[in-house]
């Protein structure tokens, strides 16, 4: 019939609309999120806010009253979060440009002519990346360790034995086991954008004459730069939450506190019953990640737009 | 990959991309560098193999780097029978944890992200904005609330409380969500609406399976994800029977001093917990580098 078709092709977009099916995909991820996202952050929030007091001495019970803004006040004179900030801070600032220079030069040289084998490198240098965060602290703490480890006994026979372990170096020393966890990561991302490059533009650098070097300078890395801009936002939030690490090496040195990265400091706090403070910390430490990843993403999109 | 080796004429068989003639230095630096990286990545996983075939006195007294008897069978044993085979348990509760939570939370997300592609309503870019927000919140951040919130209902200490948390990734909604933008046209869409087919069966049955290689990254990144919770499981559970493997061989480490025997069941325990995790990344390579490089590029 010439109505039927006639209404057709309107009537069924129209008809899905009325039934608003997206609420239906929606929902099931929706609600988790919220129980599990939304409700806990506002949570954390509210419970900052708060602070125990106790009435009676030290028999007397424990209550929770309304304390404004004076955790966060607390947290921001804490000595310990303090020097917990600028320890990962400081572990970010190296370990993160390290990590991310391997990466790319490796998949530069696995997107390039020059190496071999490519195959056998790419599933090499990724394989940490499949081995549990929990596990590789596992392995290099063995590897570090003076009693056990063949590199440390090694070194010992040049007559250069490093105490990984020592209050100077275990922070480089948990710098190289994310390294090594997540170098491989961060390398396919950024090698994933290389290859997805249109082929076009080689044919004319080499027409031109430029050099692998040259091509990887001038046109290859400019342009894969969205991906590193991801993976160093993702490296960031990673430097700021440090927790596995530290804690398994926790188990081998004395010289990894409680407090030794704010994360640590936030569960340790929460285990010895203070959630408020806990909370707070929690909540600085998310508006910190927001703020440097976006901080970052903007100053690298803003420099973006003036190319 | 053959990508960059395909040979574009007779003069340039030996490489694609880059000049014509590579020089052999670029060639020999370039593999020094490789070889030399490959060590650093491969050599904590031999030093691991090596490890887990000797005893716990072959583990002291022997180069760490060499093999010095074969007890890895011993070790097994000693792995899957201690605390009454509390390491199986672990093992168990891991792929319960992992394996299924990644596949419910990726159907989630893949709903989700596909709604948010495919169908144009109010609200659509503010609620794809929140979650994206949840990508950049911290995990921590939201364990110690979320453990105050399930000890109020009194659910800490149970196999939900680490389950139900880890099936929500918001990076698969972010991933879902382009991979249904370019992957599901609009008009197979179309075309199955005017058919008669509803929107259930469109999504189930023809953009869940375009969606596939998407769906397989998301399903082993999550499926990593929760492998590897630490926090979670340390903040909620105190009966070690409930622990993930990743967490139990933790629990060992720490008991060390008390019991150096342990020490070489975290090591061969590691090993069995690695093995199987390397085996289904590497046999699944082909989509989740797919998956990875539409992430990265949009």
């Amino acid at each position: 019939m010439a109505t039927s078709l006639d209404a057709a092709a309107p009537s069924t977009s129209e008809r899905v609309r009325r039934r608003r099916p997206w609420i239906w995909f929606m929902l099931p991820f929706l609600v988790p999120f919220v129980l599990f996202y939304l409700v806990p952050i506002a949570y954390a929030i509210y419970q900052s806010l708060f602070k125990i007091e106790r009435t009676g001495g030290i028999f007397g019970t424990t209550q929770q009253v309304f304390a404004g803004l004076s955790q966060y006040t607390a947290v921001f004179t804490d000595e310990t979060f303090r020097q917990g900030v600028l320890r990962v801070l400081l572990f970010g600032v190296v370990q993160v440009p390290v990590m991310l220079g391997i990466a790319l030069v490796t998949a530069l040289l696995l997107d390039s002519a020059v190496a071999r084998l490519k195959r056998f490198f790419r599933i090499a240098f990724f394989v940490p990346y499949g081995i549990p965060g929990v596990i590789a602290a596992l392995m290099w703490a063995f590897l570090y360790s003076p009693q056990l480890s063949p590199i440390v006994a090694l070194l010992d026979k040049i007559g250069t034995a490093p105490d990984f372990l020592g209050s100077n170096l275990i922070l480089w020393s948990i710098a190289n086991v994310t390294t090594w966890t997540y170098t491989g990561y961060n390398m396919l991302i950024i090698f994933a954008a290389l290859q997805a490059l249109p082929q076009e533009i080689f044919e004319a650098s080499r027409i031109d004459g430029a050099g692998g070097i040259r091509t990887a300078f001038s046109i290859k890395i400019p342009l894969v730069l969205p991906a590193l801009v991801l993976t160093t936002v993702f490296s960031i939030i990673g430097t700021l939450q440090l927790f596995t690490e530290p804690v398994v090496f926790q188990t081998i040195s004395t010289n990894v506190t409680s407090g030794y990265t704010p994360n640590m400091q936030a569960y340790a706090v929460a285990a010895s019953n203070n959630y408020s403070f806990s909370a707070a910390l929690s909540v600085v430490l998310a508006v910190a990640t927001f703020i440097l990843s976006f901080g970052f993403l903007r100053l690298t999109q803003r420099r973006g737009e003036a190319l | 990959m053959s990508a960059s080796t395909h040979p574009t004429g007779p003069s340039t068989a030996t490489a694609g991309r880059g000049p014509r003639e590579v020089s052999r230095t670029a060639v020999v630096i370039a593999m020094v560098f490789l070889v030399i990286m490959a060590v650093y990545f491969l050599l904590p996983v031999y030093w691991l193999v090596v490890n887990s075939t000797k005893t716990q006195s072959d583990l002291v007294t022997t180069n760490g780097f060499w093999f010095s008897g074969w007890a890895l069978w011993d070790n097994l044993q000693a792995l899957f029978t201690r605390d009454d085979g509390v390491f199986l348990r672990w093992v168990l509760n891991s792929v319960l944890y992992a394996g299924v939570g990644a596949a419910v939370g990726t159907l989630l997300a893949a709903m989700c992200g596909y709604a948010l592609a495919k169908y144009r309503f109010r609200g659509r870019e503010l609620v794809f904005s929140v979650i994206l927000g949840g990508v950049l919140v911290p995990a921590t951040a939201l364990a110690l609330p979320l453990f105050l919130l399930f000890a109020k209902i009194s659910q800490t200490d149970t196999m939900w409380s680490v389950f139900l948390p880890s099936v929500v990734s918001p990076f698969g909604v972010y991933l879902s969500r382009i991979f249904a933008a370019s992957a599901v046209p609009d008009e197979i869409i179309e075309a199955a609406r005017i058919d008669g087919a509803g929107e259930r069966r469109i999504f189930f049955g023809i953009a869940a399976r375009l969606m596939s290689p998407a769906l397989v990254t998301i399903f082993l990144f999550q499926f990593i994800a929760i492998w590897n919770n630490f926090l979670l499981p340390r903040i909620m559970l105190n009966d070690s029977k409930l622990y993930p493997l990743t967490y139990g061989l933790y629990y060992w480490q720490t008991q060390i001093s008390r019991d150096p025997q342990l020490q070489t069941l975290v090591i061969v325990g590691s090993l069995v917990s690695v093995v199987p995790l390397i085996v289904v990344f590497l046999s699944l390579q082909r989509f989740w580098q797919a998956g990875l490089a539409a992430g990265s590029v949009k």
